[in-house]
């Protein structure tokens, strides 16, 4: 087992180059470099831009050499750990994306549990109940969470928030807790905020998962092996969980592997609607403003995110079913 | 059932046996209720996509300042009249008050003043498909100059419904084009993976494999933020379309690939061979149409995909811009809690979005199950 995490490790290598490389293009993909943008927005604030002085930017920032050095020179930093410099926000990208990372993987882990909490027990319900009216309300919910998109959610849910409960349900913190050190008072902020985003993000992965949840254990069901524990006189309860239950939890963990990055992509819309301190509004606004290594750490490290996701599922894959091995 | 007799079995079986693969699927979507529903529902909804200026009671880009937010009117059908009871679609008039202490404006409903409504109508002129010059709306007010706002009016007086109806044809046809683009791309590159097999396989894999762990919405943001603002409306539509089908043909190309691998040792593929047919016969001729329906499911199912991708990136202003009327260019205009608070109808569009994605994945499961000769 330690084998096989160490050659997926050193697998992961290449292709996080291959992914700084294609992150890299898509941040200068645009025309015009950080500096136009600047030389823009003072130009349309009446102000008078000087060639002389954004030629001297563009020397201090790097951008007059060209992509593959200015590449180099990003490549070797994240290398060391050094994630650059953020020209919008003067500061060291790393103190800007540390907690906003931080949050996106504590929001993104809690929607994973929340998701699992509810599409378990839904799903095996609708498969043993098959064809009842329970079943055709959850599987018509289910599909509602799938048609209905996150941040459409979000919008009627803050309108919920507004006219009924008087209460504004964006953000993470309330007031006096923004700009705090972490404290336990203020994980317990964090916590009485999370579930807004939580069910808004969980609810298409949760319909999806039961959805699978239920065709698997419906094909389970009438496997002979069942037929077997029935009449060896095991009740359905007990039957249900130690056989047909594990088999069909087995896509249910392997799907891990694309919930995780889904669910990252996914809150990356709902915080800027919600406005949350995570990766989502800060990226957003870095890539308008072309702002290129702040940019370029979020989508490195959200696709990073993707690859362990995959290794965890596989790892967790081969620890509950004893058929699949590591090879 | 019928089954119990001979002579009422015989003739089903037989309008099986000669029945084709598409006339057996069609018989085996016919059973799936909610399927055939959805079917219906989404033939309805590209109708209207097609038939947008007819079927809009204004010109979607009419603007009138004095109607600025107007909230959504109530519909009468039965007007108690000098004559009697009269039924017919009608209104009432409403007018612009102000709030003595907080000067807030807000409209109020005059029960007195009746606006009649009517079907085929005369209103505002326009060219259907920029072609056919006309002036009758399916639906309206009888009188061209009345307005009526169903569904309210947004910061500038606009009709919603026309915009909704409007908003239809560029967020439908997206996730047709997309849809076509990443079909193109998902049969060729899926099916050459599985049908040369060896390294062409192995590197069309990693390519896929790459393109699937990239998180999808950072990269659509990241892509969608590299255009250019000044370009036309049809260079955005077409940009953002190929965007968004980036990321969807990999997904086909995945069924296709597995279906080809699946179908090459089949008898009827070595038969073939055997006669000495060529390649491309066996792949266009042989192949392909069994993976037909198939692939007509998952195209099903990636519709809605690419219309919620659409949806997503216009609503953060990524997309499509303004004037451009599309279901998420309309939502960008609720992005922030006041316009919600003050005008919560400007959420509709995203009713619009839900029911066609459900319509189309109840459609696309429907299929599936009709396409699968081993379901029950």
């Amino acid at each position: 087992m330690g084998r096989f995490i160490a050659r997926r490790l050193a697998g992961m290598v290449p292709f996080i180059f291959l992914v700084s490389i294609t992150v890299f293009v898509l941040i200068k993909l645009p025309p015009g470099d950080f500096v136009s943008n600047y030389a823009a927005s003072l130009a349309a604030s009446g102000e008078t831009v000087d060639d002389s002085m954004l030629a001297e930017m563009r020397h201090r920032y790097g951008l007059d050499q060209s992509w593959p050095v200015q590449y180099w020179h990003w490549i070797s930093g994240v290398a060391q750990g050094d994630f650059g410099y953020s020209f919008k926000w003067q500061q060291p990208v790393s103190s800007l994306i540390g907690e906003r990372m931080g949050l996106t993987l504590v929001l993104s882990f809690a929607t994973l549990l929340f998701t699992w909490a509810i599409a378990f027990p839904i799903g095996v319900y609708s498969a043993v109940r098959r064809y009842t009216w329970g079943d055709y309300f959850v599987t018509l919910l289910g599909f509602l969470g799938l048609a209905i998109p996150g941040f459409l959610l979000a919008l009627a849910l803050m309108y919920a928030g507004i006219t009924w409960f008087h209460q504004d349900v964006g953000g993470l913190f309330s007031p006096p807790y923004v700009d705090t050190p972490w404290t336990l008072a203020r994980v317990g902020d964090l916590a009485a905020h999370l579930w807004v985003p939580m069910i808004i993000l969980g609810t298409s992965g949760a319909a999806s998962l039961i959805r699978i949840m239920r065709a698997n254990l419906i094909d389970q069901l009438h496997q002979p092996y069942v037929e077997t524990a029935r009449a060896k006189g095991l009740s359905e309860t007990t039957l249900l969980l130690r056989y047909p239950i594990r088999v069909a939890l087995n896509p249910f963990v392997s799907t891990l592997g694309w919930v995780l990055p889904h669910l990252v992509s996914g809150s990356v819309i709902i915080s800027i609607v919600l406005n949350l301190p995570t990766a989502g509004p800060l990226l957003l606004q870095a890539l308008l403003s072309q702002d290129q290594y702040l940019a370029g750490a979020f989508l490195l490290l959200l696709c990073s995110l993707t690859v362990l996701g995959t290794l965890v599922s596989d790892i967790l894959l081969a620890l509950l079913d004893p058929r699949i091995r590591f090879q | 059932m019928s089954d119990i007799t001979a002579g009422a079995t015989l003739p089903q079986t037989s309008r099986y046996a000669t029945a084709s693969e598409a006339r057996l699927m069609w018989l085996r979507f016919r059973r799936h209720r909610l399927a055939f529903a959805a079917l219906i529902v989404t033939i309805l909804i590209y109708l209207v996509a097609l038939l947008v200026e007819p079927l809009a009671p204004f010109n979607p880009d009419k603007s009138n300042g004095r109607y600025v937010y107007h909230p959504p009117q109530r519909l009468h059908l039965i007007d108690h009249t000098a004559n009697g009871i009269r039924i017919h679609p009608y209104v009432f008039g409403e007018h612009l008050a102000r709030d003595p202490v907080t000067l807030a404006a807000h409209y109020v409903p005059d029960p007195s003043q009746h606006v009649a409504l009517g079907f085929f109508v005369r209103g505002d002129p326009y060219r259907l498909w920029n072609l056919f010059p006309g002036n009758i709306h399916f639906f309206g007010p009888v009188n061209p100059r009345d307005t009526v706002f169903l569904l309210g009016a947004d910061r500038l007086g606009r009709d919603m419904l026309s915009r909704i109806i409007a908003g239809a044809r560029v967020s439908l046809s997206i996730g047709l084009v997309g849809v076509g683009c990443s079909l193109i791309l998902g049969i060729f590159f899926g099916g050459l993976s599985g049908y040369l097999g060896g390294r062409v396989d192995w590197f069309i894999q990693r390519v896929i494999e790459f393109i699937l762990s990239l998180p999808t919405i950072p990269v659509w943001l990241a892509l969608a933020a590299a255009l250019p603002k000044d370009w036309s409306p049809v260079a955005t539509y077409f940009t953002i379309t190929l965007i968004i089908s980036l990321v969807g043909w990999t997904e086909l190309a995945r069924v296709v690939r597995g279906r080809f691998l699946a179908l090459r040792s089949e008898t009827f593929v070595t038969a073939a061979w055997l006669d000495g047919c060529g390649q491309g016969r066996i792949i266009f001729r042989h192949m392909l149409p069994s993976l037909a329906s198939h692939i007509i499911a998952s195209v099903t199912l990636a519709i809605p995909m690419m219309i919620l991708a659409e949806t997503s990136l216009s609503f953060l202003g990524l997309g499509l811009q303004p004037p451009a009327i599309s279901w998420g260019a309309l939502l960008s205009e609720a992005q922030n809690v006041t316009s919600i608070a003050t005008a919560p109808w400007l959420l509709l569009p995203g009713v619009a979005v839900a029911i066609t994605v459900l319509a189309l994945n109840f459609l696309g499961d429907g299929l599936r199950d009709a396409a699968d000769p081993h379901a029950h």
